[in-house]
């Protein structure tokens, strides 16, 4: 009996023929994956449609005329200073994210623990900032479908009409409650599933199950709302 | 960092993708690059209004930069197999469509809005 076998008798190997993931990840993360795609084309959509608006008028509230204070401290003349501490924020609890992540690999419950206290307290920082500074514009007047008296616009403007500046700032002031509005209540949800994930390491859960994937694909999610924070902060506060 | 570095003597290399360093280093750059967009937005625009112009166009192209580095280093997308890359950063083509036919429909809407 020959022991050669035929070529249409071998076994396939190749990613592609079947029997395992051709991509090499977990179901699970590769879902979290395709979700944040479609999450990034609701941000993006949101996004543009800011963007469309903003080319399609004449004039525009300036960014650093609207953001001038600090929450608590400075009342005026300290622009763009507390959304960089809030960007800065939301980059650090990425990067104790990304720490929990890597003492995953290494199986060290202690560290992932850790990091993942560190990355929910970063995220509840985060929403605390958001909520002062909601509660500082919506104290100066803007809100969905209000914005300050006429007055009280003008010197965030170089020019245009009264009428004009009045409705280019409702636009910006909704536009500005929806996007940041969406873009909280990831960091919100972020935070919770965080807790969760932190809770069942406490317990032990993926000591057991041998493998601590549930923080990567957690992860993931973090850091696209990292992700998302880069570009809001570009276009709602640079641009 | 050098905390960070210290630790590291341990289980270097055992990663291929991202060690402690290597993270360090990621957060680093992504805070370089705030700090640089910072510095655009509030010392020189201010002092040299005629650069505006410039502004805009290098704001993107450092947020980009950023996305980047997210995505590739912390979301550890540049480790993973080609095929998932691929499908994960073509479908961003729908993206990049949206922008170029609302920023076009915008320069129409110019003309619908109320005259004053």
């Amino acid at each position: 009996m020959s022991t050669t076998v035929s070529q249409i008798d071998e076994v396939k190997t190749s990613p592609w023929s079947g029997g395992r993931s051709p991509f090499n990840v977990e179901y699970g993360k590769i879902m979290m994956w395709f979700f944040l795609l479609s999450d990034a084309f609701t941000f993006s959509s949101l996004l543009i449609a800011y963007g469309a608006l903003r080319f399609s008028a004449d004039v525009w509230p300036a960014a650093d005329k609207v953001f001038q204070s600090v929450p608590g401290l400075i009342d005026h003349g300290a622009p763009l200073v507390f959304v960089g501490l809030m960007t800065f924020i939301l980059i650090l609890s990425s990067v104790t994210m990304v720490l929990a992540v890597e003492a995953g690999h290494r199986n060290a419950k202690k560290e992932v623990l850790g990091w993942m206290i560190a990355t929910v307290i970063g995220g509840f920082m985060f929403l605390g900032c958001q909520a002062l500074e909601w509660g500082h514009l919506h104290h100066e007047g803007f809100w969905w479908g209000s914005v300050p008296p006429a007055e009280e616009l003008k010197h965030l403007f170089t020019g245009g009409k009264e009428a004009v500046q009045h409705m280019t700032s409702q636009e910006f002031a909704n536009l500005f409650f929806t996007i940041t509005g969406f873009h909280g209540f990831h960091v919100f949800t972020g935070v919770i599933i965080n807790i969760i994930i932190t809770v069942n390491v406490l317990k032990g859960t993926y000591e057991k199950r041998g493998s601590y994937l549930m923080v990567e694909k957690v992860g993931l999610y973090w850091h696209f709302v990292d992700l998302v924070w880069v570009f809001v902060f570009t276009f709602f506060y640079l641009v | 960092m050098s905390s960070a570095e210290s630790h590291e003597v341990h289980h270097d290399g055992e990663h291929e993708s991202m060690s402690k360093k290597r993270i360090w280093q990621v957060a680093g750059i992504l805070t370089l690059i705030t700090c640089v967009e910072f510095i655009i937005a509030l010392a020189i625009i201010p002092s040299h209004p005629n650069l505006l112009k410039f502004a805009n166009p290098v704001y993107i192209v450092l947020t980009l930069l950023k996305a980047f580095y997210i995505v590739a280093y912390f979301m550890h997308l540049k480790f993973e197999k080609m095929g998932l890359i691929l499908s994960l950063v073509i479908p961003i083509i729908f993206i990049i469509g949206l922008i170029l036919v609302l920023t076009n429909e915008s320069h129409h809407w110019v003309d619908l809005r109320p005259a004053f």
